[in-house]
């Protein structure tokens, strides 16, 4: 099985933003005494999340911050011990919204070849049949876009992906399938993903990829970054 | 060295927890009662993050393959050592072919075996943990089975053991009675600061979540306490993006029962968080039992921070005792 390929096509470094874009004021909250949950204003849009990259960047490198924890559009900082100055805290940290710049995708690209439908893709009728699309063309249309890793999370390795084709929206089950094999292709909502670990989902399945999106051998062990991209190649279809 | 003799599901090898990859998406897991395992380090003179053994699920029965000091923490399970009784809270030292059996508690949830020297299992991501779900940490990234031989790190040719029988402490549950006497005691009392969707909920909901006693349903385990007793509704549905979670967070999906998120929960989910269990409150969470209440009591920032004073302390008064009663 081939596995994934990674290139590096695009040099690395900072967006400079020209002008600051004016922004709605973020969201700033509380969870517990050792976080605060930085969130974006507005839609979900790609370059809002590239400005929730550079605020991890820099919060990572503060005194008493444990870890930076991307969501999508939002930002958690788990600090080692309670803020002293709370309020201190969270204007530092919305200074750093409103003066940081984009961060440009990471320049990595990862290859992931798809086997498009067959048992493992076993809602790529139903995909078809919601979007008034034949299986071939939701294929197509899956496999020409390309996605971004805005961040990993929730289980091991699962990368949350931007850039699904409006074309191939489809919202998730009310009641998920029971077991779903890891490696699974998935359409849920306006999301892209590939299941990390075999368990209930309630995304929809058009397919199965081999490439292991989490390896404790590795370093870091999660094959996917915040920043990366990727593309879904056809290695077979299976109607 | 102990052999697991007999064993129900869900027992497993933890240390305090596995902080610094939940952006890879790897859980925390670690303990549900954290102030058990330490204080049962501190009695062996192991580090506080030494891996102990998380005792969910009763009778669990270990033979010792060595003399071996030891400590059994938390829930009170009326512990013996072959035919002698162990207080709760209790160390002692056992030799070599002794049985030490656990039983359904009389209080409390969850016990701790902790073993001198810490368990001996791999780090992975710079913790001992068993991350269930994802079948690594711990032993082999699985609950203990019978038959599994579990190794420590002390020296087991040269045990230093207790002296007239070992050390125990008073239970924290003493120490640190949980607040408000104006319910009975049934109700236990969890402090919690608010989060972020507090206020989308309206007026009546947010009664109803501070006046609710909550019961901890059956569908509740290291990965949450899902919650019955009242239905908390939005006025109208908020679309949440996934973000990151932290154990104590209550959260509340469109069925309107809330889960209180802990050791095994994902790092990210996206339902309305309500309020946040406070850090000082999160072990006593972590000994109540399926089936039992709670009642959630507002605190401000400040208050909650202060919260783990009396805790730090409880912790440090041990430690001083124990390393005095050692040099004895």
């Amino acid at each position: 099985m081939a596995s994934a390929m990674i290139d590096t096509i695009r040099p690395n470094r900072a967006t400079v933003t020209a002008e600051r874009p004016a922004l709605s004021k973020p969201k700033l909250s509380s969870i517990g005494t050792r976080a605060l949950l930085l969130e974006a204003p507005g839609a979900f849009e790609l370059r809002q999340q590239k400005r929730m990259w550079s605020v991890a960047d820099e919060v990572v490198t503060w005194a008493d911050v444990e870890e930076a924890v991307l969501g999508v559009t939002n930002l958690m900082v788990v600090f080692s011990k309670p803020p002293h100055d709370l309020e201190a805290t969270k204007a530092a940290l919305l200074d750093a919204w409103h003066r940081l710049p984009e961060k440009a995708v990471s320049g990595r690209v990862v290859e992931i070849p798809v086997i498009y439908g067959g048992e493992l893709g076993s809602d790529l009728s139903a995909v078809s049949a919601y979007s008034g699309l034949p299986p071939e063309e939701i294929i197509r249309i899956h496999s020409a876009g390309e996605y971004t890793v805005c961040a990993i999370g929730s289980s091991p390795g699962f990368g949350y992906l931007h850039g699904l084709d409006p074309r191939i929206f489809m919202p998730r089950k009310t009641v998920p399938a029971l077991r779903m094999l890891k490696g699974t292709v998935t359409i849920g909502g306006m999301q892209a993903g590939i299941s990390v670990s075999t368990g209930p989902n309630g995304w929809n399945a058009i397919g199965w990829a081999a490439t292991p999106m989490f390896d404790l051998a590795k370093t870091p062990p999660a094959l996917l970054a915040p920043g990366d991209q990727i593309r879904f190649l056809v290695e077979r279809i299976e109607l | 060295m102990i052999e697991v003799l007999s064993t129900l599901s869900l027992n497993t090898v933890q240390d305090l927890g596995r902080f610094g990859s939940r952006h890879y998406g790897v859980s925390t897991s670690g303990v549900m009662d954290p102030v058990a395992l330490v204080i049962g380090n501190i009695l062996l003179g192991n580090p506080d993050n030494a891996a102990g053994i998380e005792v969910q699920t009763f009778p669990f029965v270990v033979r010792f393959l060595a003399d071996t000091n030891f400590a059994v923490t938390g829930a009170n399970t009326a512990a013996t050592l072959d035919d002698f009784g162990l207080p709760s809270w209790w160390s002692a030292t056992a030799r070599r072919g002794q049985t030490l059996t656990l039983r359904p508690p009389s209080s409390g949830a969850r016990a701790y075996l902790t073993l001198a020297g810490g368990v001996d299992v791999p780090v992975v991501l710079g913790s001992r943990s068993t991350h269930l779900r994802s079948e690594f940490g711990g032993f082999c990234g699985r609950s203990l089975e019978q038959g599994d031989v579990l190794r420590t790190f002390a020296s087991e040719t040269d045990p230093a053991p207790w002296k007239a029988g070992g050390l125990g402490v008073i239970p924290p549950a003493f120490v640190l009675p949980s607040r408000g006497a104006t319910t009975n005691d049934k109700v236990l009392r969890v402090r919690v600061l608010r989060a972020g969707e507090y206020d989308l909920f309206p007026t009546a909901m947010q009664e109803a979540f501070w006046t609710t006693d909550w019961k901890i349903t059956h569908h509740s385990d290291r990965g949450g306490y899902r919650l019955a007793g009242n239905t908390l509704k939005l006025a109208t549905p908020v679309e949440m993006r996934s973000y990151g979670l932290v154990a104590g967070i209550i959260q509340v999906p469109p069925s309107g029962e809330p889960i209180i998120q802990l050791s095994d929960a994902n790092t990210a989910g996206g339902y309305p968080k309500i309020a946040t269990v406070i850090e000082a409150d999160l072990w006593r969470l972590g000994q109540a039992r399926l089936g039992s209440f709670i009642r959630f009591e507002e605190v401000d920032y400040e208050a909650a921070v202060d919260a783990m004073t009396p805790v730090a302390a409880y912790i440090a008064r041990i430690r001083r005792t124990t390393d005095l009663y050692r040099s004895f």
